[in-house]
């Protein structure tokens, strides 16, 4: 499994994609921190970017490293090789040089303006953190679409749909639903639908950890008093990390029942 | 009032002022205690105290008498009692340090205590460890000036009022600063009185409150990192004038509330991060007049009954939420502010945007009717909808509509 990840590894690190996703961290990472020297704004506001497109970027690269790479997998099945460490192997490569391109990306400047004199490193590594989880969930999602559908075109437009309705649909069902549903009480309602999707979480957690929080009120204070404790925390990187191992099963599970 | 009394007036003010005597209080002098001294002194008597700690629990001041403390001067409460209880018209304290008032749950123990006195003036005190540190009540004309209060309260029932001012006329307030108290400020039936430049910060409750106060004006203060800002309840005629009010930033924190106000004014103040910039509650014929709003979370949030308010020529910068209004907007008017978020256009250079701007997002009437939908803030689906909604409103008031935004702050 180590040679094949170091393969697609490599293999991914030479190829001008990570580079330019690297480099678009950098900039937008410079820029920003140029723009406003106070590095809790640029957390928030990277707080942002990062919630919406690390899924992004993690769904397209994932689907279409492995369509690409169908010919190289179709030659190492042939070979004396567990399906599983093949596809885990892939996996792992592209996850681990997309989450190191955005902590490499962001780290660099962020320390060029000097993270480790601020209150705000915790709060930067969580963001971090969540950003790396964020990673591996989605690229598992696509690689599972992917081995689900052999049509390109077809698994290309459920991966944008599957990241589509994470980030924005689920979003607009939970709002829905507490406006037809608000004679009710929906504090638990909420912060149950808010664990169910990793993007949610992920903005939550991070949000509960900058000045804003103030602003959700008693909501908000509920939330706070869930997740501000260690207990919260670990839950919720606890099921940040389920959302990881969940496609991770269904990904080996079909890729050794799969036709090539 | 005849002639004969005006004669015994007169002669009363010559004698006065012929026996107004100075005299020095010190450990080695003849008076050497505070109660001593002031059992000796005469009406109109000045008593100097030199540097030192005079132990005083409970000391009564029933005849006009001026104290002036040297620096360093202490007056020790012994964590007893009152330390100085004022009785008297005409009572000047000035230049004293006051530990250590008694505390309890039952009386108001105070550092100074003034009751039923007139034109009293406390000058240039600093009060620390006390339960209330100044305590007014009944008293008129009297001004309270330079004054420092510093208590270390974390809960509300561990500290009283820095300065309470209860059934007051005609006080004037001014260059006081108070921390870790309950209320940095409290007025109570008071009327007629001035705060001015006042520093009121780091209190549990309210930095400045009013109740049943009417005719009132606060001007310059600065009210920081409060529980709450300033809340004025059921007050008419109160100016607020030039004040700021910055960082008061909690879950249930807000810069000023204004609960069934009739007929004030907010003239030129600064609202800088607050939680809630101004929460106006039942309040009627407020002016908000060329203030600014920067960086709160809401900068305005109306609930309820507010009738004939206007807001003009006010400044709204980048706050996460303008506007949030809970009820019908009635005859209240927004016009002519200027928006940091409007992106509308000025084709004739006059200053003035020349579409509408609708200070109320559809997120923020959605957060307002049901408040859990608040934890979806900052999502990219919330940003999708309050886009939709500004292209072509729907949902949010209709009638809530600044007609002519600025182009440009006003400030």
């Amino acid at each position: 499994m180590i040679k094949i990840f170091k393969y697609s590894f490599s293999d991914l690190m030479r190829s001008r994609w990570s580079f330019i996703y690297l480099a678009f961290y950098l900039v937008l990472g410079f820029v920003l921190l140029f723009l406003n020297n106070d590095l809790s704004k640029a957390v928030i506001t990277l707080m942002n970017v990062i919630v919406v497109l690390t899924p992004m970027i993690g769904t397209i690269f994932g689907i279409m490293y492995f369509y690409n790479s169908r010919e190289f997998t179709e030659l190492l099945l042939a070979q004396p090789v567990r399906r599983s460490t093949i596809f885990l192997g892939q996996y792992l490569g592209i996850s681990i040089s997309l989450t190191l391109s955005l902590v490499l990306g962001l780290g660099i400047p962020f320390l060029a303006y000097g993270l480790f004199q601020s209150g705000e490193i915790a709060n930067f590594l969580l963001l971090l953190i969540s950003g790396a989880f964020l990673t591996f969930i989605f690229v598992a999602l696509s690689i599972c679409i992917a081995l689900f559908n052999s049509n390109k075109i077809k698994g290309f437009g459920y991966a944008i749909l599957m990241w589509l309705f994470f980030a924005v649909i689920y979003d607009g069902i939970i709002l829905l639903s507490m406006m037809i549903f608000q004679d009710y009480p929906l504090d638990n309602f909420a912060l149950v639908a808010s664990f169910l999707n990793p993007i949610d979480l992920s903005r939550i957690l991070v949000l509960l950890k900058l000045d804003i929080s103030a602003l959700l009120g008693y909501t908000g204070a509920l939330f706070q008093r869930f997740f501000g404790t260690s207990l919260g925390l670990s839950v919720s990187l606890g099921l940040m990390l389920l959302w990881v191992i969940m496609p991770g099963v269904l990904m080996v599970r079909k890729s050794s029942k799969n036709d090539f | 009032m005849n002639q004969k009394s005006i004669i015994l007036l007169l002669f009363a003010l010559c004698s006065h002022l012929a026996w107004a005597n100075t005299y020095k209080v010190c450990a080695s002098c003849d008076l050497s205690t505070v109660e001593a001294a002031v059992a000796f002194a005469a009406p109109g008597d000045t008593l100097i105290f030199e540097p030192g700690i005079y132990p005083s629990p409970g000391t009564e001041i029933k005849k006009p008498l001026t104290l002036i403390g040297k620096e360093g001067t202490v007056l020790d409460g012994q964590k007893q009692d009152y330390i100085l209880k004022i009785l008297s018209d005409d009572v000047t304290i000035s230049g004293f340090e006051l530990l250590n008032s008694g505390r309890s749950y039952t009386k108001d123990y105070a550092a100074i205590y003034i009751h039923r006195a007139e034109r009293f003036s406390i000058i240039d005190n600093e009060i620390r460890d006390s339960f209330f540190g100044i305590l007014v009540e009944k008293s008129n004309h009297g001004s309270i000036i330079n004054n420092k209060v510093f208590g270390e309260a974390t809960r509300e029932d561990q500290s009283g009022n820095g300065v309470h001012l209860w059934d007051c006329d005609s006080v004037h307030i001014a260059h006081n600063e108070v921390k870790g108290m309950r209320d940095g400020i409290y007025l109570e039936f008071v009327d007629g009185s001035t705060l001015l430049n006042n520093y009121s910060h780091h209190n549990v409750r309210y930095g400045l409150h009013f109740m049943f106060s009417n005719h009132d004006e606060y001007r310059q203060n600065t009210f920081e990192s409060n529980g709450a800002g300033v809340a004025v309840m059921f007050s008419k005629w109160i100016k607020m004038i030039e004040n700021t009010f910055v960082q008061n930033w909690g879950s249930a924190s807000y810069g000023l509330l204004l609960k069934e106000i009739y007929d004030g004014e907010v003239l030129n103040n600064k609202f800088d991060r607050n939680t809630i910039a101004v929460y106006v509650d039942g309040s009627s014929r407020v002016n908000y007049f060329n203030n600014l709003f920067r960086q709160n979370g809401w900068a305005i949030k109306v609930s309820g009954g507010c009738y004939t308010n206007s807001f003009s020529e006010n400044d709204f910068e980048g706050n996460s939420f303008g506007i949030s209004y809970n009820s019908n907007l009635n005859d209240n008017i927004f016009n002519g502010n200027y928006w940091s978020d409007y992106s509308g256009y000025d084709l004739d250079k006059d200053g003035v945007g020349d579409v509408p701007y609708r200070p109320v997002k559809l997120f923020s009437y959605i957060a307002n009717k049901t408040p859990e939908a608040i934890i979806l803030m900052r999502s990219l689906f919330v940003d999708i909808i309050n886009f939709s909604e500004k292209v072509s409103p729907v949902f949010t008031p209709d009638a809530l509509v600044d007609n002519s935004p600025s182009m440009h702050p006003f400030r």
